[in-house]
């Protein structure tokens, strides 16, 4: 018998009035892998993080989080099971401090107390280089630095499964490998990781798997090199002509 | 490099403290002043004794309205139930069972807290406008309720004789004595409430509901646990102005013009802050005190303040005071003690 998958999608389906903004979505994320997931906008990339960590409740299906149906438990009972989620617009706990925000989430998420919480809220802070913030108000980040805050709140809540919503978009290209070797390092350390990002070629240094949604459904899905390399996802999502061949190293240059 | 330096650091232990020079600064200086507040009826005439335990109600008001409102996120217009419930438990236990009337306070409150479970069942059904409005109609059901007891009074309300026993310079400090002991259990547990762990969540909450229930924050049971929590508190501000005047009356205790108040003090300190609701409570006292004689003047005086204050200052005075950067006069904060720092001070 293998071993159940981490997390598990059966048929979801999420609609904004009569909007379908996913539907049918089927998904099996194995422990340990870290899945890229591209899209045009619109797509239902966003909704189906959201959907995954709890904040929006699917109209129709079932999600499975180690084979156990959690479809109905709240975002604070899945954070506390380790699933952790970083926004796309970052959502800070402005009036607190950067640490402050961490410890939020090392206590209630982790459910570490006291100098256990500390200590892991200051490891997120090192791993994201934001220490000389530590101390600063959300609220005086800028847009970028509110964007690792994010990514370290997600970090100290001690995750299993780490969702990441756009995280490097606006980096500038010093700034986009040592992001890559922050989400590799998280990986390493055992957390299966569901990234959506923009930044293709950041995507493709890390994912071991690809994805590509449009209009709430998959388009293409598997070895990274081989999706991008697929006609509907050149067409649709780069904007590419499918008839010429993609140059041999990849479109993430 | 940064790398090296920070992972030296982080072997350091006992890097987060709590205090900030300013948080010391005020925790002392408010022992400090209770002690004074304790011995002021043997230095001051009884007038204006009799009007600082109107002050420490205000204060009581201030701080657990800001807790529901400012933390919470709930803007209640209808705390005076719990004013009223907590006056008229007191008058119950005290005069019709006998409790000794001290005792009855604590009692008082923990009655309001139990009332306000099945309430807040009833009132989270609403968000926003509609829970501000569903509360006052609560209220007023609870007043409604009230008339209808001819054991306390019905509507013509009812006279305290619990307090008979003292002479009436006495009775006066002893209110006061209760009053400031109240005042500092109330607002000393806001500020352990919001230094707890328990604080962390509802600071979280304040600040953004959706961010800390996906860090791990159950939003509705802190949310229920703050209604309560403030629910004890108004509590306790209906008994002391029961003891203080001697009499309870529905059309008084259940006044939807608490609320006002509460609201008023809360804006022009600032809202969401330990510090704002005292600072207001305070400046809201000292003006009806200069005020009072103007009568419905002084209302309209006070409203176009609050409009001013929500228009030009969102944040109250105590935004203003902190505007370059958060200033805590209670030790509930955590600071991180940077490597350069440190190095600083060696």
């Amino acid at each position: 018998m293998t071993p159940e998958p981490l997390v598990e999608t059966r048929s979801v389906g999420r609609s904004f009035g009569r909007l379908e903004v996913l539907s049918g979505f089927d998904l099996k994320v194995e422990a340990g892998e870290v899945l890229g997931i591209i899209g045009p906008n619109g797509a239902g990339k966003s909704t189906l993080l959201a959907v995954l960590g709890g904040a929006i409740p699917p109209t129709t299906g079932t999600i499975l989080l180690d084979g156990v149906d959690v479809t109905r438990r709240p975002s604070h009972w899945r954070a506390r099971h380790g699933i952790a989620t970083s926004y796309q617009v970052p959502r800070p706990f402005l009036g607190m401090s950067v640490l402050e925000n961490l410890l939020v989430a090392a206590t209630f998420a982790a459910g570490s107390r006291g100098h256990r919480a500390q200590a892991a809220a200051v490891d997120s802070l090192q791993r994201t280089n934001l220490e000389r913030f530590a101390n600063a108000e959300a609220s005086s980040l800028r847009l970028l630095d509110r964007k690792r805050l994010e990514v370290a709140r997600a970090l100290a809540s001690g995750p299993r499964l780490l969702l990441l919503d756009e995280i490097a978009g606006g980096l500038t290209e010093q700034e986009v490998p040592e992001l890559v070797e922050l989400v590799r390092s998280v990986a390493a350390s055992g957390v299966t990781v569901i990234w959506i990002e923009h930044v293709v070629h950041a995507l493709t240094a890390v994912a071991t798997r690809l994805l590509c949604l449009s209009y709430g459904r998959v388009l293409a899905e598997g070895e990274p090199a081989a999706v991008l390399a697929s006609p509907e996802v050149r067409r649709i999502y780069l904007g590419l002509d499918p008839e010429v061949a993609a140059p041999a190293g990849g479109p993430d240059a | 490099m940064t790398d090296l330096l920070s992972r030296r650091s982080a072997s350091s232990t006992q890097r987060v403290s709590r205090w900030t020079p300013s948080s010391a600064v005020g925790t002392s200086a408010g022992a400090v002043l209770i002690v004074a507040l304790a011995a002021l009826p043997y230095l001051i005439n009884l007038a204006t004794i009799y009007a600082m335990i109107d002050l420490f109600v205000l204060l009581i008001l201030a701080s657990t309205w800001n807790l529901l409102a400012g933390f919470g996120g709930m803007v209640s217009v209808g705390q005076q139930a719990y004013i009223g419930l907590g006056a008229y438990s007191l008058v119950t236990l005290a005069d019709l069972l006998g409790v000794n009337v001290f005792l009855a306070i604590p009692i008082a409150a923990i009655v309001s807290a139990l009332v306000a479970i099945p309430v807040s069942y009833l009132a989270f059904r609403l968000v926003g406008g509609y829970f501000a409005v569903g509360t006052w109609v609560i209220a007023e059901v609870f007043r409604l309720v009230t008339i209808q007891i001819p054991q306390v009074g019905g509507g013509a309300g009812v006279s305290i004789s619990a307090m008979s026993g003292f002479p009436r310079d006495l009775r006066i400090a002893v209110g006061y004595w209760v009053a400031l002991v109240c005042v500092v259990v109330v607002v000393g547990s806001c500020v352990l409430l919001v230094r707890s762990r328990f604080g962390l969540a509802l600071t979280a909450l304040r600040d953004d509901p959706t961010a800390a229930a996906t860090s791990g924050v159950n939003v509705d049971a802190s949310k229920r646990l703050v209604y309560l929590i403030s629910a004890a508190g108004a509590g306790v501000a209906g008994t002391l102005i029961a003891i203080s005047t001697l009499r309870v009356q529905p059309s008084g205790v259940y006044d939807v013009q608490w609320s006002a108040f509460m609201i008023f003090m809360v804006v022009i300190g600032g809202v969401g802050t330990l510090e704002g609701p005292i600072i207001g409570a305070v400046i809201f006292w000292l003006l009806k005190q200069a005020l009072a004689e103007y009568g419905s003047a002084y209302l309209i005086g006070l409203g176009i303040l609050g409009v001013l204050f929500v228009l030009f200052a969102r944040r109250g005075i105590w935004g203003l005071v902190s505007r370059r950067g958060r200033v805590d006069l209670f030790p509930v904060g955590y600071r991180l003690r940077l490597p350069d720092q440190t190095r600083r001070k060696q």
